[in-house]
């Protein structure tokens, strides 16, 4: 075997090797998650369901609470973050690229700061305090607008550079052929940073998809709480949780983040095309 | 970077700004202004002062620095060092330094074992919170966690991780938590490096290690200043390790995030001395950002 | 005309936004009064949730229908935390809003009052209110539970006490003759060591620890320091005891217990899910004595509970839990206890107070109380309602009431509560000795309470 070949093979079982080990360490953790829903008797072992069974998920979709947390409530958070996340950061990264603004990459570090402040628990009092002025305490409107302005400065950090990378000679030549600025975004400049979007897009839905302290502060009413809050309904009388039917409630959680990772890798690929640089 | 034209006059720049100025300022400015207000007062929701806050100057930030007391655990100057530790260990080291070793490992690379790698990667990070905190709780399990059940087939024992090793625990579940983000950053960076360069490095017989010292690392440097100042904020303030510990045992695990909320919300409610904490620690990260900024210019010069 | 698309397109998601902004629906006709507590049917506190819901709302209704005030009650059931629920009533009280009945814990009473975000009752609904039967049924101790300064802020819904639980069947093993009532620190400390010496791998636990919140104050630190000799406040001189050879003394059964001789399991006090860990190693037989309140009994080893011990009334006995010797203990008592309590308050922002007022009474009147027991046996707070069926409850009411105390009710009784669980933690954690511990309280209380409200006692 000439030196090429064996190095070539060296180098591809080092690489299975290197991704076993790390696939290893990825999903170990998860198997519990796995296997536990399906046991009748849950502890904290990962134990193979000798005689798997679906009286878990029974329960849990017997529990009308719970379930409407998580096939409402939690879309309609989730879905509101993200279209306003991915939408007004797009916009805005759109105009920060296109349009001269001084010292903008400055600015936009400076909100990333103020945002982690203001997502943090010390401002939680204050926040409260604001969106009870605007009426919007108990609202899903509240707990969407509260969210999108957390995420927003680091969405656009993440846009900024997906947009500055596209070529602007089509939206030049569109400008040319007398099309308004918001036509040049709409019918060129979106179709091509498509898979920015959807990397904003799905990073603000799972982040809201699994929030808990905005909308606990914020939220009142059993009927417009979010799974990350309805999973408390799974506790027992004296208030210890209750594995079984816990862990096929965090098992249905997951699922839709998952599908729709899947879905839109598959339709668009979910990566960061040439990276972010500041 | 090189800056680039503008195609739009400022006008246009407007409109397009003006849903996100909105938010910025109702939801970011209003509240961040609000914060820094209210650390210096006593203001409390609860008891006497809820009423009557008074202003109380430095009162707060004295409080946090006192020489007698702040290194004791669960006091601030111990939360700083834990956090401290946390973010070298889980966002520099573990995620930055795993990200960076499985991007360059799939460099140019496509196909199954890639697809399955960066999958699970990814799932680990999307996954809600309390579900992570759930499955991490089960798996670190000192009597029936997988962890364990691994580690002691292969004879190396049973560690009682969230007793007796707390602060590698978060650090072991912050890295593979957050490891997707730098894994995709470096990957699509990887991506914009011409496939010439290497193939002539390749030809003139450089080692790996000399291939990404001279060809990766000057080619990469805005994206892992980029990363490194993005997952250090994110770290200095992410709350999963409270799901998973506590903050402790005795407080051992309490980074700053965990000791805000221990005194701007849960039992004490003295949010005057919880907003001091948070404008310290955004002074903190702003130092770092120049400090990063600084040491990456640094070796641009040299 | 794109850009008046575009804004047409704002506008229409900021209605749209505006749209899910769904507000609790009015009804005009009957009036709406709504309840809450932390109870869900079918999970915590199931039986209170199922009380409310099966049988005092629909009653109550029928009887407000059938005098032609029709009354619509509803049950907003809160599945989170207690400090959650506490941080949600802050909030809401302090802008003017809540639902109209709050479940509420005796101790966070007078924190509330002193924000100014409640008011007696006879000020939210009258001074008929001081009219109503039942108050001649509640005793002046259990009346206290919900009242600060004199004033009613709401009706208790019950009390507790604290004593020692303990598994015969391990004492049996270790040759200890039943039934066991210890009369000293000793006495308690020598029996763990003997069930040690048998085998038994958590002798005695204790509670201790930040991890565990109000439980370490009330089931812990309370039960030693009573014992010791002292309450936490002298209520002569109006003063906290931040130092004192009785608050050292506690600290040093902690220590003894915990660190020196390994009699308890500090793993279970320090670790987040501790408490839990502790019920289910009670639950299998591991730990010998816990000291726990009759919550234990009634909820946590009760039939039909994850952590119910089989054949409960034979397998667990109970114990007062003794003074460091006999006479010592708090106002010479022998044996000590502490008693805390929940109940129902009346939102000041009601905007209908007397419908409120009608349901709560009602609720806390005879039959629906009686009604109550059958579902869960428990000390009540009327005197016309015994017990039902539970002879241990009847059994450890009447010993232990009379020891009994509460907590100060002073506003800043919950500040100090968890720098008393940060001190034991720091024992049991053996990261200070008894002695730094209790400076870094001292310290710290006296921050929180102002240096002209403290006192060391030599």
């Amino acid at each position: 075997m000439n030196s090429f070949l064996m190095r070539s093979w060296l180098a591809r079982a080092l690489l299975f090797a290197f991704s076993v080990i790390i696939a290893a360490f990825f999903v170990t953790p998860l198997l519990w998650l796995i296997t536990a829903p399906f046991n009748t008797q849950a502890n904290l072992a990962v134990t193979i369901p000798s005689n798997p069974s679906l009286a878990n998920f029974e329960a849990v979709y017997n529990n009308k609470f719970a379930m409407r947390a998580l096939f409402q409530n939690n879309l309609i958070i989730g879905g509101g973050v993200m279209v306003l996340v991915a939408g007004v950061a797009t916009m805005a990264s759109y105009g920060l690229s296109r349009t001269h603004v001084p010292g903008r990459d400055v600015l936009v570090y400076v909100l990333i700061l103020f945002s982690s402040v203001v997502s943090g628990t010390a401002a939680m009092v204050p926040i409260f305090l604001l969106v009870f002025r605007l009426g919007l305490i108990d609202t899903y409107a509240g707990v969407i607008l509260v969210m999108t302005g957390g995420l927003l400065p680091s969405a656009i950090f993440i846009m900024r550079d997906f947009i500055d990378s596209i070529p602007r000679s089509y939206e030049e030549a569109a400008l040319v052929c007398g099309a308004s600025s918001l036509r040049v975004f709409r019918d060129v400049a979106l179709p091509m940073v498509r898979p920015g979007v959807v990397v904003v897009a799905i990073w603000a839905f799972v982040n809201a998809w699994g929030a808990f302290l905005i909308p606990s502060v914020l939220l009142r009413s059993p009927d417009r709480m979010p799974a990350s809050i309805a999973s408390y309904s799974f506790y027992t009388e004296a208030g210890t949780p209750n594995l079984t039917l816990l862990s096929a409630y965090a098992f249905l959680y997951t699922i839709p983040v998952l599908v729709l990772y899947l879905i839109v890798n598959w339709r668009f690929g979910f990566r960061f095309f040439g990276g972010i640089k500041s | 970077m090189e800056r680039k034209h503008a195609i739009f006059p400022a006008r246009v720049g407007i409109i397009f700004l003006t849903p996100a100025l909105l938010f910025v300022v109702v939801f970011l400015l209003y509240p961040f202004v609000r914060v820094f207000l209210l650390s210096f007062t006593n203001q409390t929701l609860l008891g006497t002062t809820a009423p009557n806050p008074e202003f109380v100057g430095l009162d707060n930030y004295q409080r946090l620095f006192d020489p007698d007391r702040w290194m004791r655990l669960g006091e601030f100057g111990s939360a700083l060092k834990i956090t401290a530790q946390f973010v070298v260990g889980s966002a520099l080291i573990g995620q930055a330094g795993m990200g960076m070793l499985i991007a360059w490992a799939f460099y140019r690379k496509r196909g199954v074992l890639r697809e399955v790698v960066f999958t699970l990667v990814i799932l680990a990070w999307i996954i809600p919170e309390t579900v992570v905190a759930f499955t991490w709780v089960a798996f670190l399990d000192w009597e029936f966690g997988t962890l364990n059940s691994v580690l002691d087939t292969i004879g190396v024992g049973r560690p009682d991780w969230l007793f007796d090793r707390p602060l590698q625990s978060i650090i072991l579940f912050n890295s593979w938590r957050g490891t997707a983000f730098s894994m995709l950053l470096f990957s699509g960076a990887l991506e914009t490096i011409p496939p010439s360069y290497v193939e002539t490095a390749e030809v003139v017989g450089a080692t790996a290690w000399q291939k990404f010292r001279d060809i990766f690392f000057p080619l990469l440097r805005g994206h892992i200043l980029t990363d490194l100042i993005l997952i250090t904020l994110w770290t200095f303030n992410v709350f999963t390790p409270f799901l998973l510990t506590g903050g402790g045992p005795a407080k051992r695990t309490e980074v700053v995030s965990i000791y805000t909320y221990r005194t701007a919300f849960m039992g004490r409610h003295e949010f005057g001395k919880g907003s001091s904490i948070a404008v310290v620690m955004m002074l903190i990260n702003l130092a770092l950002a120049l400090i990063y900024l600084a040491s990456i210019r640094r070796r641009r010069a040299t | 005309m794109s850009r008046s698309k575009f804004l047409t397109f704002l506008l229409v998601t900021i209605l749209a936004l505006g749209a899910l902004n769904i507000g609790p629906a009015q009804a005009q006709e009957p009036v709406k009064v709504t309840i809450t507590c932390r109870c869900v049917v079918g999970g915590v506190n199931h039986n209170l949730a199922v009380w409310l819901t099966t049988f005092v709302i629909p009653t109550f209704e029928e009887a407000m229908a059938a005098e032609g005030t029709p009354v619509d009650v509803e049950l907003v059931e809160f599945g989170g935390g207690d400090e959650q629920l506490k941080e949600q009533y802050a909030l809401d009280l302090s802008v003017g809003s809540g639902y109209d009945i709050i479940s509420f814990d005796g101790f966070w009473v007078p924190e509330f009052v002193g924000a100014g975000l409640l008011k007696p009752l006879a000020e939210v609904v009258g001074p008929e209110v001081n009219d109503w039967e039942g108050w001649g049924h509640i005793s002046e101790g259990i009346q206290a539970i919900l009242s600060y300064q004199g004033q009613r802020y709401g009706i208790p819904a019950g009390t507790d006490v604290r004593q020692i639980f303990y598994r015969k069947d391990l004492f049996e093993q270790a040759g200890i003759a039943l039934p066991w009532q210890p009369t000293s620190w000793e006495d308690v400390l020598n029996t763990a060591r003997t069930l040690k010496e048998a085998g038994v791998e958590i002798p005695l636990q204790i509670n201790a620890g930040t991890a565990m919140g109000e439980a370490t104050t009330m089931q812990g630190y309370f039960m030693v320091l009573l014992g010791a000799g002292h309450h936490l406040y002298d209520f002569e001189d109006n003063k906290w005891i931040v130092k004192s050879p009785g608050i050292l003394d506690t600290l040093n059964f902690y220590k003894t217990v915990y660190v020196d001789e390994g009699l308890g399991d500090a793993r279970m006090q320090l670790l987040q899910d501790g408490r839990n860990r502790s019920f289910v190693a009670f639950r299998d037989g591991q730990v010998g004595m816990l000291v726990e309140g009759d919550w234990f009994w009634r909820s946590v080893i009760a039939p039909g509970s994850e952590t119910a011990v089989e054949n409960r009334n034979e397998v667990v006995g109970w114990a007062m839990m003794p003074a460091k010797e006999p006479g010592a203990g708090y106002r010479g008592q022998d044996f000590v206890s502490i008693s805390g309590g929940t109940g129902w308050l009346i939102n000041p922002n009601t905007p209908h107070p007397q419908e409120a007022w009608a349901f709560l009474s009602y609720m806390s009147s005879r039959d629906p109380v009686r009604a109550f027991e059958l579902i869960q046996p428990r000390i009540s707070f009327r005197d016309d309602v015994q017990v039902a069926g539970d002879l241990v409850m009847t059994a450890m009411a009447s010993a232990l009431l009379q020891y009994s105390t509460v907590r100060p009710m002073l506003p800043e009784y919950p500040l100090i509560s968890t720098e008393i669980q940060l001190m034991t933690e720091r024992v049991v954690s053996g990261e200070m000795s008894p002695e730094e511990a209790m400076d870094a309280f001292a310290e710290a209380v006296t921050e929180i309470a102002g240096a002209d409200n403290v006192k060391i006692i030599e």
